[in-house]
């Protein structure tokens, strides 16, 4: 028997999914609306002065995407085990790692890469030099979909469990602390006139590491979540 | 009985679990295949040994659910399993599609193993669970396009034909959330019709349809099954099908 080949697969999954986030964008733009309150929040609460926002801006911007991204990742596979979708896609001759991953990566779209475009607003609201901030998006660029594939790694893990999104941050954060730890530094450097591009190649290297593997550990998980 | 070999429930054999009561009792047989019937081997035509289960046996926690359940299931034939609540059907249709895996045993699809066969099984494979698996924001049409085009090259022409003979065709632009229970359960059946696929797996096709609708399951199988199609079918209630094809493997 013969079936679509994997592109086709990949993108009917894709478009599906980005068609369903647009129908709630609201829901979708929740992560976004997090990252923007929690970094807006610092000024406020702080004090308006330039030199002390500008020593905090890494630090709060990374560590706000970071949880953003946590934030996102429990909605992940949790309505598609629901409505009884996840075992139609399991049950489907296309690879199930393939399926994910293009659920991953419409998640990306609609939660990870709206953190990036938000970043010269937030930063320019933390007082972030304007030569730092062409680095800072590329990491998060970099970074971002890091977030996103280890998040679906651990939500395709504990989606099966009743209460388990204490247990996905618990999950999530040990593993994806390099990413803020380099991307951090990346801001940090920019900001002092250094050359990024060691850590830059790093986040890289860190992205396609998650890129190759992450697939295979959601596909696995879920198999065992849909047990 | 020679003719009536394929289906065959043991008795639960004594071991060292405890608290252990037979779950699985003599099969009763419902009329046997036609014997001037001869298998063919290696084709899918009419008679092919296409599913075969054997030895399988499934807990569940502390508790077997069924054990030593064997069978197989040709080209052109339905299964009918039957049982009390709580005995393990809806698990013995997963296992046998392969979500999950049982605790001995193994499932058999055209005489090989369902894990080394995964995206043929899948391919030719329809599986109507409890849920229905629709997104409440998208029409049925949209619905089915998705589950449908990941398994073959689909035409809008068939799939309008599928939702048409199941009674829908003038609900196509209505987001599911609007469509009535039954009506969701015929959007699956038309999932069935257009799949294509060879193996029709079917846990409680009838619930919360109307006698139309249950006549409708009826029909599709039994044409379904002069194509030589396979049907597992989970339901309380007696199905339609005109027998000599169509067999019973009671649970519990």
């Amino acid at each position: 028997m013969e079936w679509p080949g994997l592109g086709t697969a990949f993108w009917l999954q894709l478009t599906r999914d980005l068609k369903l986030a647009f129908r709630h964008v609201g829901q979708a733009a929740n992560p976004l609306m997090f990252f923007v309150m929690v970094t807006t929040l610092f000024p406020l609460a702080l004090s308006p002065a330039p030199e002390l926002l500008m020593a905090i801006a890494p630090g709060v911007i990374w560590v706000s995407a970071l949880l953003a991204s946590l934030l996102a990742a429990e909605s992940l596979f949790r309505q598609d085990i629901e409505d009884g979708t996840m075992e139609q896609l399991a049950l489907s001759p296309q690879p199930l790692s393939l399926l994910l991953l293009a659920k991953t990566t419409s998640h990306w779209l609609m939660t990870g890469l709206p953190l990036v475009l938000m970043a010269p607003v937030v930063g320019h609201a933390l007082f972030l030099p304007a030569e730092a901030v062409p680095a800072t998006m590329l990491a998060l660029l970099l970074a971002t979909p890091v977030l996103s594939l280890a998040g679906a790694v651990m939500a395709a893990l504990t989606v099966g469990l009743r209460r388990g999104g204490g247990l996905l941050s618990l999950l999530i954060l040990p593993i994806v602390m390099p990413v803020l730890i380099f991307g951090a530094r990346a801001t940090d450097m920019a900001m002092q006139g250094l050359d990024v591009s060691g850590v830059m190649y790093l986040l890289a290297a860190v992205l396609l590491l998650a890129v190759s593997l992450a697939p295979a550990g959601m596909a696995a998980a879920m198999r065992i979540s849909l047990d | 009985m020679p003719g009536a070999f394929p289906v065959s429930v043991y008795c639960a054999a004594p071991e060292d679990r405890p608290e252990e009561k037979p779950v699985a009792r003599e099969l009763q047989p419902g009329v046997e295949l036609q014997p001037e019937v001869e298998p063919m081997s290696g084709a899918d035509g009419h008679g092919a040994v296409l599913l075969e289960g054997k030895d399988l046996e499934l807990w569940r926690g502390e508790q077997r659910l069924f054990t030593k359940v064997s069978f197989q299931l040709r080209a052109g034939e339905l299964l009918h399993i039957v049982g009390p609540n709580g005995c393990g059907k809806t698990s013995l249709l997963r296992v046998l599609c392969g979500l999950t895996l049982p605790e001995t045993g193994e499932v058999y699809w055209r005489s090989k193993k369902l894990a080394r066969n995964r995206a043929d099984f899948h391919a030719s494979t329809c599986y109507l669970g409890h849920r229905e698996s629709l997104k409440a924001d998208l029409t049925a049409e949209e619905n089915l396009v998705f589950p449908l085009g990941l398994r073959a090259w689909l035409s809008k022409a068939d799939l309008h034909a599928a939702l048409d003979k199941v009674g829908l065709s003038k609900r196509l632009s209505v987001p599911a959330r609007s469509l009535s229970a039954g009506q969701k359960r015929r959007v699956s059946l038309a999932r069935a019709l257009a799949s294509g696929a060879k193996l029709w797996i079917l846990d409680e096709p009838y619930t919360n349809l109307d006698i139309a609708g249950r006549d409708l399951v009826d029909q599709m199988m039994s044409e379904h099954l002069q194509r030589d199609g396979l049907v597992l079918l989970v339901a309380h209630q007696a199905h339609g099908v005109a027998a000599g094809v169509t067999r019973k493997l009671e649970l519990g």
